[in-house]
């Protein structure tokens, strides 16, 4: 017997090691609609075979709780098993000794708070409310509902000009969301069961950028009605397109010199080359929309004159004031809004940060603009300031892995405090208190709280301050516009209570995603369409043949490539390179084409018209 | 085209054929379940799997396509095993107690596993029981269903009324009456095409004979039993029997056989039905402004309950005609009786039609015209009838024909159309033509309105009335697009036939089931046939027709015709669509 000996994993155990990262893939993909009590049981049942055994509420209360879930599952429950199953619950989350116990009973305790509505179908009525509406999940996870299998099997097939034509039947704006999208289509692609969701992204940036130049369908037949879609962001520019395209008049006022909202004065283009956007607006308005820009409403003229003016109104003014972080010295004329910088940028008037000391305070992806930015313009260095951890960011992965390539500093767990100025009214430096991680908040990310550590001073020759966007909804607020916390009400449909007037996007939402701006704006289009009187559909005669079987053997994602940062932080030009057509064959080629197999041949995977 | 080999036969097929239809045409038979042709390919039993080299995994015949130089093996070892392991896990939830099934004897399931060689499973069974109230015409069993989703989809693509979906989720998912309803307070019509869709016994009318019995075999009771146009068209399919062998005649004498006392004819009240209804359209033709348009025919209980469910504001759009069914039975309990002298509460009316919905038009709480009691007791449908004569060991080819009993059981060619779809405009055109110019035109000259097409439109010139504009359409579905045409105003008619399925009765709901096959079209020839041969092929000219009215009724129309045989559409209640319910 020696006396210790080195720890090996055993075959088996790195086999099971294996399944839980498999599973944990497939718990990711997992559809939507699935029976909630069906998953709890199931994750109880796995909460039980971790169990060591030793204590009693784990080793036999677990299994008492997944017993009873199935009878309520079978329809055999009544509200008394409903009081066992909460009384057991809670024995074993006060009474079990490790997290292995009460940790699981805890999610049964959750569960039972917030699937009320089916524990009591299923015992009134023996039935289930799980309902499969579509489950092909990229296309329901796409807030525009684009036809995602569709365009990828056409790109598969070289059809580049269809797979547009395709996606404008959804989303008008294929080549900036082929850009910047957040590619919330990805999330549970059922391909993640196998090895890694489809690159649903890279894909779509192929086709619009092998595609030729793709006219827009013809308009309906003139109806004589005119809308006013206030803000020419992706939203308005979505509203104003199918309106037009149904045959009404759309115009567009825009405060702003140039139309794009966001996509121009936040995105910079680095992220997406302006002349693509400039493009993507050109074919837009090419279907007939009326644009006054440099108009803001409350000023140039009024909400109520374009009431008097117009048969509907689309309000899609985004979010675009900026918020203070309200600490001590922010008045100092150094002290600027990331909202300033980027419409700047927007506009071409490229600052020069030569030598400087950037600070950026925020953790978003307007943040991590705002630090790429600073380093195209000549930063002597630039550092990003977060008071919560990396993870906690809520900036894409791969834009802070963006911004540390291309040598952004980042001060993470520091909540800025006061900024230290000179007699000149000019900033000098920034104080942070360093935080620590504490309770998990309602989100779910740990709130920061002040540590014991001394206050750190960050000098500073410029602070840019990235703490989220307010909405200039004021004027419509005084227009009988109800408001709730600066944002606009409107129900499901986009409609403003009892009004002709319809909103959404970013004015509605808050500061939210370009994808979900273009999606209020196809809804509001449909309903005010339908508010006029009319129902026209919007349809694409792109035909798709049965889609090609693909490979199941697990293989890897081809992810799209960036420039070497060393490069690519010198000027604006954009970060990413382009896919090959082989790259474009192979990942397209990986699609298990939810659209076709599994449900989707029984109720149908495609949406032909709206 | 496409060139691809399949157990060793080259095989050249257009481009986007399936594996299957590959197979067939070099008379290669792969094993399907829940497929059905154009109407349920959703390879999900996984019944038809067959090995293709270069493909990782077995594909389903059904719906994987032929690729160029594919080589396929529809019986290798791994598709086999793969096949009769799916089978044993289908079997496994089954209920497998065979000789207690509607379908013993014609079930895909049943057929498969002795295929298949099934003689042992290792799967434990695990059969899953609903509870289904009983006294609902139509009864689904768990225990039998194999989640094949083909009525789901006959009901939704079909007949467009979603009665069944996919419900529950994981392990649990089933069929079940759409957005969780109770059976009975769905807007279900009735056609029974899940049911003759249904591979398994899952599915199927409730089963009425035992009534049948009791009363053929009290002593106190005169039994009266008619029997529907379509149901000789198909009546013996089940049996080992020649066509010859197959007749009216032959059918008449297997009732008799049954201890029926008098057998009878409901081509009688077909032909009784156009002198009503016909006579109605053209008081209504000549009185337009009076009246809603069009005039739809009201024979269809399925289409009725559609009509009330879905389109509730054309309900006065019906004629007010009742079915021949219920006309023979309100003739039966009143002029027949007094025939005969007899008491008409002793009287028993048992119809054997092709049909589900007729069971329930038989207790519409205001189907009592002649003495108070149901005009009609009891519906049997084609099969329930066959499965009689099975229980009686009455072999049909051991039969000789014989006639109809007399009063109400001779018809003409113009009634044993009702069974097939275009034939009650048809035999109404006919007539209505005959009431208003005195003449008889052509036996053939509507011949514009026959067909198995599901939606046919024509115009007919009537010298004095004018033209009339038609419309005949079968299949819920293809009613609906017709209905919505009108409301649309896309479409103008004046007279409209709907039957609720699809070739009309003839592939009616309780018509005997062969899976994965549509006999409408066929049934439907055979009836034109025996229209074609009638001696008489004018209702109008049906001699005991002619008498009825002489000795009872008056005239089409009269005060003692609209009490017996019309009927208050109103009278009775039928669930609202849910999509009418927003």
């Amino acid at each position: 017997m020696s006396r210790l000996s080195i720890r090996t994993k055993s075959e088996a155990q790195a086999l099971v090691d294996s399944m839980y990262a498999g599973m944990e893939r497939r718990i990711v993909s997992s559809p939507n609609g699935l029976c909630p009590i069906d998953i709890t049981l199931n994750f109880v049942r796995l909460c039980q075979a971790q169990s060591c055994g030793k204590c009693t509420p784990c080793r036999i209360g677990l299994g008492k709780l997944a017993a009873l879930l199935e009878q309520v599952l079978d329809g055999k429950a009544d509200y008394s098993t409903l009081d066992i199953i909460k009384e057991t619950a809670a024995n074993i989350v006060d009474s079990a000794d490790c997290a292995i116990g009460f940790n699981a009973a805890q999610l049964v305790l959750n569960g039972m708070a917030g699937f009320e509505d089916d524990f009591k179908a299923h015992i009134e009525h023996h039935t289930c409310l799980a309902y499969h509406v579509n489950n092909v999940p990229c296309v329901s996870l796409c807030p525009a509902g684009v036809d995602v299998p569709g365009y990828i099997q056409l790109v598969n097939e070289g059809r580049y000009d269809d797979a547009v034509r395709l996606i404008r039947k959804d989303n008008p704006m294929p080549t900036s969301c082929a850009y910047i999208c957040e590619h919330p289509c990805e999330e549970r692609c059922r391909r993640g069961m196998v090895d890694n969701p489809i690159n649903i992204r890279g894909l779509k940036k192929f086709a619009v950028n092998n595609a030729g130049k793709v006219p827009n369908p013809k308009n309906a037949e003139s109806t004589g009605k005119k809308i006013a879609v206030i803000g020419g962001g992706p939203s308005g520019l979505s509203a104003a397109y199918y309106l037009t395209l149904m045959g009404h008049q759309a115009t567009i006022y825009e405060s702003h010199k140039q139309l794009g909202g966001m996509l121009r004065y936040g995105i910079p283009s680095y992220r997406f080359p302006r002349e693509k956007l400039d493009e993507e607006i050109k074919s837009i308005l090419s279907t007939g929309i009326e644009v006054h820009t440099e108009t803001t409403i409350g000023k140039d003229i009024t909400f109520e004159q374009l009431k008097q003016q117009y048969d509907a109104l689309y309000i899609a003014i985004g979010a675009q004031t900026d918020r203070k972080v309200g600490i001590e010295g922010e008045d100092a004329v150094n002290v600027i809004s990331a909202v300033d910088m980027l419409r700047g940028i927007g506009d071409n008037n490229l600052p020069d940060f030569s030598g400087k000391k950037v600070v950026v305070i925020g953790g978003g992806n307007v943040a991590m603009d705002v630090n790429r930015s600073s380093i195209r313009l000549n930063a002597e260095k630039v550092t990003c300031v977060y008071r919560r951890r990396q993870a906690d960011m809520t900036a894409l992965a791969e834009e802070v892995e963006g911004a540390l390539a291309e040598g952004v500093e980042l001060m993470t767990m520091m909540a800025p405090v006061r900024i230290e100025k000179n007699d000149k009214n000019e900033a000098v430096a920034l104080w942070v208190k360093p935080q620590i991680s504490d309770l998990f908040d309602r989100g779910g990310r740990p709130s920061p709280v002040n540590s014991e550590e001394e206050e750190v001073r960050i000098p500073a020759d410029l602070i840019i301050m990235a703490v989220g966007q307010g909405i200039e909804s004021r004027h419509f607020e005084e227009g009988g516009i109800k408001i709730k916390r600066g944002s606009i009400i409107t129900g499901e449909d986009t409609r403003v209570a009892g009004d002709k007037v319809f909103s959404g996007g970013d004015c509605v939402t808050g500061p939210a995603t370009a994808i979900r701006a273009i999606a209020a704006g196809k809804v509001a289009a449909a309903n005010i369409d339908e508010f006029l009187g009319y129902h026209h559909e919007i349809s694409v005669d792109v035909k798709l043949p049965l889609p090609k079987i693909a490979s199941v053997k697990p293989r890897g994602r081809i992810n799209i490539t960036e420039r070497e940062a060393n490069e690519r932080k010198k000027d604006f030009l954009c970060v990413e390179n382009e896919m090959t057509c082989q790259q474009a064959q192979v990942e397209s080629s990986r699609c298990l084409h939810c659209d076709y197999y599994g449900y989707g041949s029984l109720k149908g995977g495609r949406e032909h018209k709206w | 085209m496409v060139n691809l080999t399949i157990d060793g036969f080259q095989v050249s097929v257009k481009e986007g054929t399936t594996i299957l239809e590959a197979a067939k045409k070099v008379n290669i038979d792969i094993p399907t379940l829940c497929y059905f042709k154009e109407l349920n390919e959703i390879s999900a039993c996984r019944i038809c799997v067959i090995e293709a080299e270069n493909h990782e995994r077995l594909l389903p015949a059904c719906t994987a396509l032929a690729e160029e130089g594919m080589v396929v093996h529809t019986n290798s070892r791994r598709a086999v095993k793969a096949r009769k392991n799916n089978l044993a896990m289908i079997l496994s939830q089954h209920d497998g107690d065979c000789t207690l099934c509607v379908r013993s004897g014609n079930c895909k399931l049943q057929e498969l596993s002795e295929d298949f060689n099934m003689l042992e499973n290792p799967y434990p069974k695990d059969v899953r029981e609903n509870s289904w109230d009983t006294n609902n015409y139509l009864i689904r069993k768990d225990s039998k269903c194999i989640k094949c989703m083909r009525c789901i989809q006959v009901c939704e693509k079909i007949q467009t009324l979603n009665i069944w979906d996919v419900v529950g989720s994981g392990s649990r998912v089933n069929v079940g009456v759409s957005l969780n309803r109770a059976f009975k307070d769905a807007d279900c019509a009735l056609c029974g095409q899940c049911i003759t869709h249904c591979p398994v016994g899952a599915l199927s009318a409730r089963d009425d004979t035992e009534k049948v019995e009791e009363f053929i075999f009290d002593p106190e009771i005169i039994t009266v039993a008619q029997v529907a146009p379509a149901v000789r068209s198909a009546w013996a399919e089940g049996f080992d029997v020649a066509s010859s062998k197959a007749t009216p005649g032959h059918m008449a004498t297997a009732m008799r056989r049954l201890g029926f006392d008098y057998v009878f004819d409901t081509n009688f009240s077909a032909d009784l039905t156009i002198m009503e209804e016909g006579s109605e359209f053209i008081e209504r033709f000549t009185h337009k402004d009076k009246y809603n348009w069009p005039m739809f025919t009201s024979c269809c209980p399925g289409w009725v309950r559609f009509i009330k469910s879905q389109y509730p504001d054309y309900v006065d759009n019906l004629s007010t005609a009742k079915s021949p069914q219920q006309m023979f039975g309100a003739t039966a309990k009143s002029y027949f009786a007094e025939k005969i002298g007899v008491d008409p509460h002793k009287i028993r009316v048992v119809s054997i039609m092709p049909c589900v919905a007729k069971k329930s038009e038989c207790d519409q709480p205001n189907q009592n015209d002649a003495c108070g009691d149901k005009d009609v007791d009891v519906v049997l449908t084609t099969r329930e009838f066959a499965r009689m004569l099975k229980s009686h060991h009455i072999d049909p080819a051991k039969l000789e024909p014989s006639e109809f009993d007399s009063p109400l059981g001779t018809g003409t060619g113009a009634a044993v159309i009702f069974g097939a779809t275009g034939g009650v405009m048809d035999a109404a055109l006919r007539s209505a033509y005959y009431l208003v110019t005195g003449n008889n035109p052509d036996a053939d000259s509507f011949k514009a309105v026959r067909g198995i097409k599901g939606w046919k439109e024509a115009e007919f010139a009537i010298p004095g009335a004018g033209t009339v504009r038609v419309a005949v359409a079968s299949g819920l579905g293809n009613t609906r697009k017709l209905m919505e045409a009108l409301k649309k105003g896309e479409v103008e008619y004046d007279f409209v036939e709907i039957m609720a399925c699809p070739g009309g009765c003839a592939g009616g709901g309780g018509q005997p089931i062969h899976d994965g096959e549509e006999l409408a079209d066929n049934r439907g020839k055979i009836l034109w046939n025996l229209d074609k041969n009638a001696k008489i092929r004018y209702s109008h000219e049906n001699p005991e027709i002619l008498t009825l009215y002489k000795e009872y009724l008056g005239k089409p129309l009269s005060e003692k015709s609209h009490h017996l045989l019309h009927t208050n559409h109103h009278g009775w209640d039928m669930p609202l669509s849910p999509k009418l319910k927003k």
